[in-house]
């Protein structure tokens, strides 16, 4: 369904808008860029302006982090305004070339990344992980979402490997989809293409719901928030593996030996955090790693700072020369005497490894996943 | 009276309101063909003088006995009528509404089908009032008595009212002192009055006056019985401290062991106590108490030697073996005042409310600049949790003033993320009077912003004062923050200046958040012992918006105060002076009339389920045992004072035993017929 059918005004509740300014006041990019989220609310409900506001460059400055979201008193999501303007240029078919292409590479080989599904199982070369087969009589317990990222980026491969390992340690009876895995649309739905991703709804929901399996764990948070929230008619429950890992650990199936004599912090991925509540969990699993010392960004949980990541952003460079936000969280993680920023986001990985490196700092700053810490505690 | 019918039937224009739409005239030649009706009439306005005089003389010339009035809905106007039946020498309750305004002419357009519709109800009136039953009205005497339940600022006031009018008040207050939240203001908006100066006078009053029997630190623990007639049960808790001996000389508290390592609930946990306090020094009454889980010798059952403030008390007041005391008494109507609480910030994680030191409720900051607060009245930059260490001779380092102080306004009102979409109606006139205060307190070189998205200056003097402190260079930016963190030593505002739309990162020295006003998370007892009703906002709920504003559902039990909703001092105390008015009536009649349409058991046919009992919402039904040839059964027993009529047992008695009277089963089962209801 196009935006402008049942017309910005009702899709987005803009009466309901007081301009109290909370939207954009926490909007972590507004202070580097030009978007201001608030006066979208507003212009927008002039649709005449609709086509003009749409080829703002900023509207694809939103990493839809939710931020603005969670803290408008009105209950509305400022975020889903800048998406429909996003949708209104993806219609007109006028988006960056790496947008089309990400877009393009997911329709014909369900991934983002321009690799044919072929390559979709390279990641598992050498380790236990079997494919399960749908309609299968005995149920297995969990089944594991691997992010597109996961399974094609050589980086955040190790990630998904990292799980392999910590889930045979803790004799978890799992097994993956395999090379049917497609992208679950999370970056397509806010990348604007509505209709792509229906089909990666639909499409995703058939597979999934074809195995018999207890659970869907999924790697990244990104693709736990759209199965979970955004998915229609998904049968499993779904969670995200720091939950798991955490309840491993909790019931003892899990033992880490090795010690960690180091200082970690941990960065909130905001789609884990400020979207789904989960922030007690990714605390406890590094706490339990031997050796550790654990040390709190200043803003962290609700308040912590957005990674630039999301949203798209993967694929649209932004204009702005301001310092990227995942520079500010190393430098604060820096003064903080941390050794490693823990996450548990493909995304945050990748934007603030890269961080360490404009920073200089990658040879004393780790930025690993949680998961890797864990393989590396057993 | 209850011969053959011979029904008067009055169909009302209500201006054009019905007769717009429905044609009258043809409505009353319909009634005319009705049996047993003897006349029938249309009139412009039935409730006028004119229009009542026209049913009071039917009933004189043409024998009427019964009469139906079709006109509105009976919510207003059943009472007038039932009058007019009455000074026509009729039982009231000989009359039978039938309402062809809200539900006929006002929802529908046709006017052929409407005037069908109006035939139908007016019909279906005839066909009950041919069966209704003569009832009598009871009256029931009133205590001249009145239980008040908290002695905030609202109670304190109606206390004070109905004790000078020269009935006995019960006042009970939960804490150990009277005041409330007026007694931890310092300044009150928009005059800067004093909050103590004017308050003190009225609390010692409260205290003294011989009418009032004040019960702190107590709790109403059972309230059964009805307007006129309720049975209370209160629980004094104990003091542990004798309060006829007790002369309030603080040396208990001075040596307590505990002294200075309890966050004093009064000082907003800003101040310390010890396990044995006043909460303030004016405190009312200025009696000592021990509070049990922190007390030493009461929680551990030693302290060290011996308890030290019993060895300091000249006056012999201390006694480890005081029990709590229960009394029991009767009033003949009930307010309730007990307030609020202020929105608990720590549900707004964005702030760092309970993370960084120098963000603080605006009650703490009440505290702080309040001269007999914990600071005396400085502003200072805050160091929480940290013990202070008191070494001989060593004076301790001045706290810092603070350099710049921010307001952040509806922090937990109109907000829907908290479930309190309300506006707390106070905020934004306290901010600018803090506001003024930290100008006037730390000097007029520190900065003092304030974040808002609407300034609210509705009431008397409002306008004024907010223009007045902004020209005092208190610093407005429209636009509500998002989140704080912090910089260095520097607290962040992040937020946007929306009139300029320039997203900001203020920095500042000390936060101020503006909390609204909740209802109490304890209020859930005093709705189990009423049986209130909480409108959506959870506050207590009025019996009409506008013209019951100090009312309950229940007779006999009224509002007054924050408890109601939000509201400042000046509107609490009007309140509580209507709730005290109003509380009066009865009492000053010294009778009520009870409601008569109640509810009545036929003991044949009981088979004692209980059924009823569990749903009557006003507690007015028990099983009693009786002797059914000569054996003992249970059967439901209505009590007629507490009965309201809502007749929830009586649709639900699954044997037809109960039954409502004017709603009985062979008068209600005959009106739906003739509804065509099949
Ligand atoms: C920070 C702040 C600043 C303010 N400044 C101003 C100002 O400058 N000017 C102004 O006009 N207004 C001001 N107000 C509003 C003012 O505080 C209220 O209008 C006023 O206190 C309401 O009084 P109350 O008696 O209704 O409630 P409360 O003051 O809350 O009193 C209720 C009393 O009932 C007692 N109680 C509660 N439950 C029970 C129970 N179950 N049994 C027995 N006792 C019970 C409580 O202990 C309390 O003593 C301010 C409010 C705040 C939060
Ligand atoms: S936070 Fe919500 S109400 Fe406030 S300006 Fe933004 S969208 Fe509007
Ligand atoms: S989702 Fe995040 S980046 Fe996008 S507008 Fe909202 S706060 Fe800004
Ligand atoms: S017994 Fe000890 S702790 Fe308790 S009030 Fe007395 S001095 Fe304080
Ligand atoms: S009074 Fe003012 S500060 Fe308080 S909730 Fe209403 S608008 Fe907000």
């Amino acid at each position: 369904m196009c935006a402008e059918e049942i017309g910005f005004v009702e899709k987005y509740d803009l009466l309901g808008c007081i301009q109290c300014g909370r939207c954009t006041g926490g909007c972590p990019v507004a202070l580097r860029t030009d978007l201001r989220v608030r006066c979208f609310m507003y212009d927008t409900q002039n649709e005449e302006r609709l086509e003009e506001l749409s080829e703002r460059p900023e509207i694809w400055d939103c990493t839809t982090c939710y931020t603005c979201a969670a803290r408008c008193p009105k209950g509305l999501e400022p975020l889903e305004v800048l998406i429909g303007l996003r949708s209104l240029q993806i219609e007109e078919g006028r988006v960056q070339p790496t947008v089309r292409d990400a877009l393009e590479s997911i329709f014909k080989d369900g991934n983002p990344w321009g690799s044919p599904r072929a390559k979709r199982l390279d990641w598992t070369a050498g380790l236990e992980v079997e494919a399960l087969e749908p309609e299968a009589e005995e149920a297995t317990d969990v089944l594991l979402f691997v992010c597109c990222t996961d399974a094609y980026d050589p980086r955040v491969m190790k990630v998904a490997q990292a799980l392999v390992k910590v889930l045979n340690a803790a004799g978890v009876d799992f097994g993956i989809i395999g090379e049917e895995e497609s992208c679950c649309g999370s970056e397509v739905r806010r990348l604007g293409e509505e209709g792509l991703f229906e089909m990666c709804d639909e499409e995703n929901v058939e597979l999934l719901n074809s195995f018999n399996v207890n659970r869907i764990v999924t790697v990244s948070p990104h693709c736990y928030n759209t199965l979970k929230k955004e998915y229609h008619g998904l049968k499993h429950p779904v969670l995200h593996y720091t939950e798991l890992v955490a309840e491993l650990l909790e019931e003892g199936k899990l033992q880490l030996s090795k010690e960690m004599a180091k200082v970690i912090t941990y960065h909130d991925p905001c789609f884990l955090g400020k979207q789904n509540d989960i922030y007690d969990e990714p605390r406890y699993i590094i706490t339990r790693i031997p050796g550790v010392e654990f040390r709190e960004f200043d803003r962290c949980r609700e308040r912590s700072l957005c990674c630039e990541g999301g949203g798209g952003k993967m694929w649209v460079e932004s204009e702005s020369k301001a310092e990227r936000l995942a520079e500010i969280r190393v430098e604060d993680a820096k003064e903080l005497g941390a050794e490693i920023i823990a996450v548990a986001c493909p995304f945050c990985l990748l934007t603030l490894e890269d961080a360490t490196k404009v920073k200089g700092v990658e040879e004393e700053m780790r930025v690993a996943d949680i998961l890797e810490l864990l393989a590396e505690a057993l | 009276m209850n011969g053959k019918p011979k029904i008067g039937v009055y169909v009302c224009h209500c201006g054009t309101n019905i007769a717009g739409t429905v044609n009258v005239e043809e409505v009353v030649q319909f009634a005319q063909t009705l049996p047993d009706v003897v006349v029938a009439r249309n009139y412009s306005y039935m409730c006028s003088d004119p229009g009542q005089a026209l049913i009071t003389d039917d009933i004189a010339n043409m024998g009427l006995n019964r009469v139906v009035v079709a006109s509105c809905s009976p919510r207003m106007h059943e009472p007038t009528f039932r009058k007019t039946l009455l000074s026509g020498g009729l039982n009231p309750y000989f009359l039978e509404m039938a309402n062809i305004r809200e539900q006929c002419s006002w929802v529908h357009d046709d006017p052929i089908a409407a005037t069908e519709k109006a035939k139908r109800v007016v019909e279906a009136a005839v066909v009950k009032a041919r069966r209704l039953e003569a009832l009598d009205v009871k009256e029931v005497e009133v205590e001249p008595s009145c239980l008040i339940i908290g002695a905030g600022i609202a109670g304190i006031q109606a206390a004070l009212d109905i004790a000078d009018a020269g009935f006995k008040v019960y006042l009970v207050e939960k804490s150990p002192t009277v005041g409330g939240h007026m007694a931890q203001l310092d300044k009150t908006f928009p005059t800067l009055d004093c909050s103590a100066c004017i308050l003190t006078p009225k609390m010692v009053d409260v205290a003294n006056h011989p009418n009032i029997e004040l019960m702190t630190y107590s709790q109403v623990e059972e309230i059964g019985g009805y307007i006129g007639n309720f049975d209370i049960k209160v629980r004094k808790k104990s003091r542990f401290v004798d309060m006829d001996k007790c002369t309030g000389c603080g040396a208990c508290a001075e040596e307590c062991r505990m002294a200075g390592r309890i966050p004093n609930e009064f000082d907003e946990g800003i101040g310390m106590r010890g396990a044995i306090y006043l909460p303030f020094p004016q405190a009312v009454p200025a009696k000592y108490t021990i509070d049990k889980e922190n007390c030493l010798f009461l929680s551990k059952g030693k302290c060290g030697e011996s308890p030290k403030c019993k060895e300091a008390c000249q006056a012999g007041a201390i006694n480890f073996d005081l029990q709590d005391e229960v009394v029991e008494f009767k009033v003949g109507t009930i307010i309730v005042a007990t307030g609020f609480d202020i929105f608990d910030a720590r549900l707004k994680p964005e702030y760092g409310y309970g993370v960084y030191d120098n963000v603080l409720t605006a009650l703490e900051f009440e505290r702080m600049v309040n001269a007999s607060g914990p600071t005396g009245g400085k502003v200072v930059m805050l160091e929480r949790g940290k013990k202070k260490k008191k070494k001989e001779g060593e004076e301790a380092e001045a706290p810092r003033m603070p350099r710049s102080v921010t307001f952040i306004q509806c922090v937990g009102s109109r907000d829907k993320s908290v479930g309190n979409e309300y506006c707390s109606r106070v905020c934004c006139m306290y901010t600018a009077k803090l506001a003024h205060l930290v100008k006037d307190k730390v000097g007029h070189d520190c900065e003092v912003t304030i974040f808002y998205m609407d300034v609210r200056a509705f009431g008397k003097g409002f306008e004024e004062f907010y223009d007045r402190v902004r020209r005092e260079g208190v610093k407005y930016i429209r636009g509500n923050p998002s989140e704080i963190y912090k910089k260095g030593d520097k607290l962040i505002v992040r937020a946007e200046d929306t009139l300029t739309a320039t997203p900001l990162e203020h920095e500042t020295d000390m936060v101020v958040l503006s909390v609204g006003l909740c209802p109490r998370s304890d209020n859930r007892e005093i709705i189990d012992l009423l049986k209130l009703s909480q409108s959506s906002d959870l506050f207590y709920l009025e019996a009409h918006p506008k013209l019951r504003p100090v009312d309950t559902a229940s007779d006999g039990i009224y509002l007054a105060g924050v408890c109601q909703g939000p509201k400042d001092i000046p509107d609490a105390v009007a309140q509580a002076k209507g709730a005290a008015s109003a509380a009066m009536i009865p009492m000053a009649s010294g009778k009520v009339k009870v409601e008569a349409q109640t509810s009545v058991v036929n003991e044949d046919t009981c088979r004692g389920c209980g059924f009823c009992v569990e749903l009557c919402p006003f507690s007015a039904i028990e099983l009693v045992e009786i002797n059914r040839m000569g054996w003992p059964v249970k059967v439901a027993r209505v009590n007629e004072a507490l009965c309201k009529g809502c007749g929830a047992c009586a649709a639900a008695c699954l044997s037809g035993s109960i039954q409502q009277r004017s709603f009985k089963d062979l008068q209600l089962m005959p009106q739906i017929k003739a509804l065509g209801v099949k």
